[in-house]
């Protein structure tokens, strides 16, 4: 599938010589976070790709150092839940858009999308109200539990492939007496199991890499239920010179480190979900 | 559709306290008619922060364009071989922002920072990104362009379905690299532009996480005026002041904005917009 311009022999070295010198731009900084995890105190600025002495020790450390362990497990629980209960909303809604025709069912569909313009910061504030007047300040629940109403872009995505569906398979289900239930969860999401793991993988990405919802719902106070991503600020300024600490950055690349890799392992189990899920927002959106 | 009630409400409640006090810390909320938006437009902070934002905003979105479509149309040439570069190319973009910022804050360091240890290198004084006043945005925009692959990845599905004929018949025609990009290959893959230019504009005018994790984090440094992004001083008015009335005021203001800039983009994208090659 390539595309052709006027590609001689010097055209096609120039384009290698340029793709690997943006590759190798583009992974210095990752490279560099790799290398900079295994050294001591003070020689992070180094910035050496291969550290003079190996401190392995530090993968250790860190979970003494700081309460690393439980912030992964947090993030983890959370990312879980949040992706679940998005994926399974959302496909419920886009079903009901895509299979069931009623009088105003393209206007609530634009309203539906229409929230997808709305920007997050327009929102951030009423709907910490409601979280504050359900007592549900400091927990778990506003960094998932939106999700169970399932969310536009997603409800797009898996309503798109519903309508790919042909309608023919449903009518036929529905003469043999299968309920509406039934036509969901045996025919439409058998079928539609590609979009529904996009989905999954994007929401538990979104929610893995979530950091402000954290720093405003979880209680600044309790250190140990952090999720990675606050828990990462927070040791960021408690290693800082300039707030007493003593510039051990090593500690804090070890954590990027660690909820990298997770991320990378997603992307290397789910590249042709990412690739594709990020393509299809740009040609159908 | 639970859903839409939520957002719905959430927004309802959003405008009607956007014209109240209500304040966290005393937990009083009155109405104050439009007091809200009189204050916004006398706090020179919401002039500087609103300034910073659309600074980077013009900075950053046709830097990344750039980058992205460079990056595409060089993946695009190689054909094959792209699979392993595209790859890599999108790791950093599964990198959580905490992560790439922790890594660029170090990477960044003025005086140590690996960057400018190599600008050293080759006989160059780098600047002191994150500490310098003009540098600070700068600093930001690395650190989208180093995520960029989600824009290029879009920009390359664009490139794949330029029928190969119009290239041929260029060719034949002989047309030159130059006018192949500006007449075939840009109406083309107009519509991902236009897709790619409003979503990184809005994304850009809701900067808030790299801002924050560089230099509002830590509470007991005061953080450069230039640093204020509009996304940071709206939380640091609802959730560190606890102004919320306030806070609701600004968000709808950049509400606002961003519908106005959005169809602003919208009208000159229609005049350009190439939409046929689609069918």
């Amino acid at each position: 599938m390539d595309v052709k311009y006027s590609t001689g022999r010097i055209g096609r070295i120039v384009t290698w010589v340029l793709l690997i010198a943006c590759s190798l731009a583009f992974l210095y900084p990752l490279a560099w976070l790799v290398a900079a995890s295994l050294k001591g105190r003070g020689q992070v600025f180094d910035n050496a790709l291969v550290p003079t002495e190996v401190h392995w020790d530090n993968f250790a450390t860190v979970f003494t150092e700081l309460p690393l362990l439980s912030w992964l497990g947090n993030s983890l629980a959370i990312a879980v839940l949040a992706a679940v209960a998005v994926a399974v909303s959302s496909s419920m809604v886009a079903f009901g858009f895509a299979y069931f025709r009623f009088r105003g069912r393209n206007a609530l569909f634009g309203l539906v999308l229409a929230t997808m313009m709305l920007p997050g910061a327009v929102t951030m504030v009423p709907v910490y109200l409601i979280w504050r007047e359900l007592g549900l300040l400091g927990t778990w629940a506003p960094l998932w539990a939106a999700n169970l109403f399932g969310s536009a872009f997603y409800i797009f995505l898996q309503r798109q492939f519903f309508l790919g569906l042909p309608r023919e398979l449903f009518e036929a289900a529905r003469i043999d007496g299968a309920g509406y239930w039934r036509l969901f969860t045996r025919i439409a999401m058998p079928l539609a199991v590609p979009s529904f793991v996009i989905v999954l993988l994007f929401e538990f990405q979104a929610s893995w890499n979530n950091f402000q919802s954290a720093l405003i719902y979880l209680n600044s106070e309790s250190v140990e239920d952090f999720t990675a991503p606050l828990g990462i600020a927070y040791a960021m300024t408690r290693y800082s010179p300039t707030a007493g600490g003593q510039g051990d950055y090593q500690y804090v690349m070890v954590a990027s480190l660690l909820i990298t890799l997770p991320m990378l392992a997603l992307f290397a189990f789910g590249q042709r979900y990412f690739v594709e899920g990020v393509a299809t927002t740009g040609t159908k959106g | 559709m639970g859903f839409l009630v939520f957002t719905a409400g959430a927004m309802a409640a959003s405008g009607a306290l956007a014209f109240s006090d209500f304040n966290l810390a005393t937990g009083r909320a009155s109405w104050v008619g439009t007091e809200n938006f009189a204050r916004l437009v006398e706090d020179p902070r919401v002039a500087r922060s609103l300034g910073n934002t659309l600074f980077y905003a013009v900075l950053a979105v046709p830097l990344e364009i750039a980058v992205a479509l460079g990056l595409a149309m060089l993946l695009a040439r190689v054909g094959r071989g792209a699979g392993i570069f595209r790859t890599l190319f999108f790791l950093p973009k599964m990198t959580p922002m905490v992560a790439t910022a922790a890594i660029f804050f170090l990477l960044l360091n003025g005086s140590n920072g690996a960057i400018n240890q190599g600008l050293r290198a080759i006989g160059v004084q780098g600047p002191q990104w994150l500490v310098d006043p003009d540098w600070i945005k700068p600093s930001i925009v690395l650190m989208s362009l180093w995520a960029v692959s989600g824009t290029m990845v879009i920009f390359l599905a664009a490139l794949k379905n330029v029928p190969r004929e119009l290239y041929e018949v260029a060719a034949l025609d002989g047309a030159g690299p130059r006018r192949v990009f500006w007449n075939i290959t840009l109406p083309m893959i107009s519509p991902a532009l236009f897709f790619n230019t409003i979503v990184l504009t809005i994304a850009a005018f809701q900067t808030f996480d790299q801002a924050y994790l560089l230099f509002y984090r830590d509470q007991s440094s005061a953080a450069p005026e230039s640093s204020l992004f509009y996304a940071v001083y709206l939380f640091q008015q609802a959730f560190r002041q606890f102004n919320l009335g306030f806070a609701a005021a600004m968000a709808w203001v950049l509400f606002v904005i961003i519908m106005i800039i959005t169809a602003i983009q919208v009208r000159v994208g229609n005049r350009f917009v190439h939409y046929g090659g689609r069918d």
